[in-house]
């Protein structure tokens, strides 16, 4: 937090709020009595359920964020974006295959991009979007995969997107095909799930159950973490 | 080399006044150009298209951005925040412009199986050639396509109709007129004993070889005529069979070719 006693103005669906600089969107407005039931989820930046946009007074610019990693501004207009009205394509990933065409069969509105960059500089997780919905119209089903990894699906591309585009069900059907035709089963998976079924772990887990949480929390906080 | 990060040029040079939007995707493509020199990947600001949209798209563009600072102002705008503005340096070509640069000597030198006896006829369609000053040879009469094939040793048939319309985009919805504009042409190139017809354009190509069922169902006089890439010529003509993929060719253009002891 900064300096204390610092507060800033904000407007939660038009109406205004002073609360403390330095917190979050999401926690600005729990501050400003809000109790949020939609539009909220990990507060963590991971789950993508806190989609909200944005204006600063004085500013022609509507922004995007993810309101629980979002720093309040002053003067800051918010509205939440709980959910994207998207139309969810079905298919059978059994029946599907990954061809070139793939992306465009199921949406072809894909085929109206602009290439303005408007879904990159919308997404929180800055992602080339745009890239990678270019990748889609080509059938480069990799690249969509590279470019989307760390997709959350909040919603924002497919708010701003001028040409309706839905990018995140095109990464999402990309990544789908990939794990299913082109990566394959994985080994090592398939090893440990085994080893899992025959209790390798179960006196590990077991021991672990009846440790105190101080020394749960110690072993926590000094665990190994391989990249 | 391939582009990197290329993205589709949006294949029809929007002529609106205000629809500067669709102007974006080109000029991106162009940016991504300097950015390959900046990066060390090449050492010249060109980029080779082998699509006649593309490389009508993209040169109108890049005269577009060059010479009209009021759209060029509102293009930086919206690309604002992104890592530069297009510099306005890159160079669009084609790549019968680059073939032609080389020299049709050194095409020749290259000839393992000279396409003789093969009457071609070259089609340029519209976007190759119009409009004056944005095409890859003079709007009247081309030779550019003609050198090639003569280099690759295939006799040359020269049709009135070479830069007449194939219906474009009408193909989508009105695919009757379409195919009857197509049609003209096919028969011209066939009654003026040309074996197959040569062409740059995948819409033309889809208006003139895959529409050729629909043609055939609309005039009971027609009798269908091979279409082919240029390339496809130019890797048959070096030895190269398969990468010319003429299975993909619609009508197949391989009986004929077999017959002119072309193809095994």
């Amino acid at each position: 937090m900064e300096k204390e006693g610092k507060m800033v103005t904000i407007y939660v669906m038009g109406k205004k709020h002073r609360v403390p600089a330095g917190l979050t969107i999401m926690k600005a407005m729990e501050y400003a009595g809000y109790q949020l039931r939609r539009g909220v989820g990990c507060r963590g930046g991971f789950c993508g359920a806190c989609a909200t946009l944005y204006r600063v007074k004085g500013s022609y610019k509507l922004q995007a964020a993810l309101a629980c990693q979002k720093v309040v501004e002053d003067g800051m207009y918010i509205v939440q974006i709980p959910f994207t009205p998207a139309e969810k394509k079905l298919y059978d990933i059994e029946k599907i295959r990954p061809t070139p065409n793939v992306f465009v069969e199921h949406f072809p509105e894909i085929t109206r991009c602009l290439s303005c960059n408007t879904c990159t500089k919308a997404c929180p997780q800055d992602l080339m979007v745009m890239d990678y919905v270019q990748a889609a119209l080509r059938g480069d089903i990799e690249k969509v995969v590279e470019l989307s990894f760390d997709c959350i699906a909040c919603g924002l591309c497919a708010i701003r997107c001028p040409a309706e585009i839905v990018p995140y069900q095109v990464a999402q059907l990309a990544r789908r095909l990939y794990s299913k035709y082109i990566l394959g089963l994985s080994e090592e998976v398939e090893k440990r799930v085994a080893e899992v079924e025959e209790g390798k772990f179960d006196e590990e887990l077991e021991q672990l159950k009846r440790l105190p949480p101080e020394e749960l929390r110690k072993r926590y906080e000094s665990r190994e973490i391989r990249v | 080399m391939e582009l990197p990060r290329w993205n589709c040029c949006g294949t029809v040079h929007a002529l609106a006044k205000d629809d500067v939007m669709h102007h974006l995707a080109p000029v991106r493509v162009l940016l991504r150009v300097e950015e390959a020199v900046e990066a060390g990947l090449v050492d010249e600001p060109r980029v080779v298209t082998l699509c006649a949209m593309c490389y009508n798209t993209l040169k109108r563009a890049n005269h577009l951005y060059r010479n009209d600072s009021d759209k060029r102002r509102v293009i930086e705008s919206i690309m604002e925040k992104e890592n530069r503005p297009y510099g306005g340096k890159a160079e669009v070509i084609h790549l019968l412009e680059l073939l032609s640069e080389l020299g049709w000597g050194k095409i020749s030198e290259r000839v393992e199986r000279p396409l003789e006896e093969l009457r071609v006829a070259p089609y340029y369609g519209c976007l190759l050639l119009r409009p004056r000053g944005f095409g890859v040879d003079d709007p009247e009469e081309p030779r550019i396509m003609e050198n090639l094939l003569e280099a690759l040793g295939a006799e040359v048939v020269d049709i009135p109709f070479k830069s007449r319309c194939c219906g474009a985009y009408h193909t989508v919805f009105m695919k009757e007129e379409a195919a009857e504009l197509s049609y003209k042409i096919l028969r011209q190139a066939s009654e003026m004993g040309a074996d197959l017809i040569a062409l740059s354009c995948p819409l033309c190509m889809f208006n003139m070889a895959d529409r050729q069922g629909l043609i055939g169902r609309l005039f009971r006089d027609f009798k269908g005529i091979p279409v082919l890439y240029f390339t496809q010529l130019m890797a048959l003509a070096f030895g190269l069979e398969e990468e010319a993929h003429l299975e993909e060719n619609n009508p197949d253009p391989r009986p004929l070719l077999r017959e002119r002891g072309l193809w095994r």
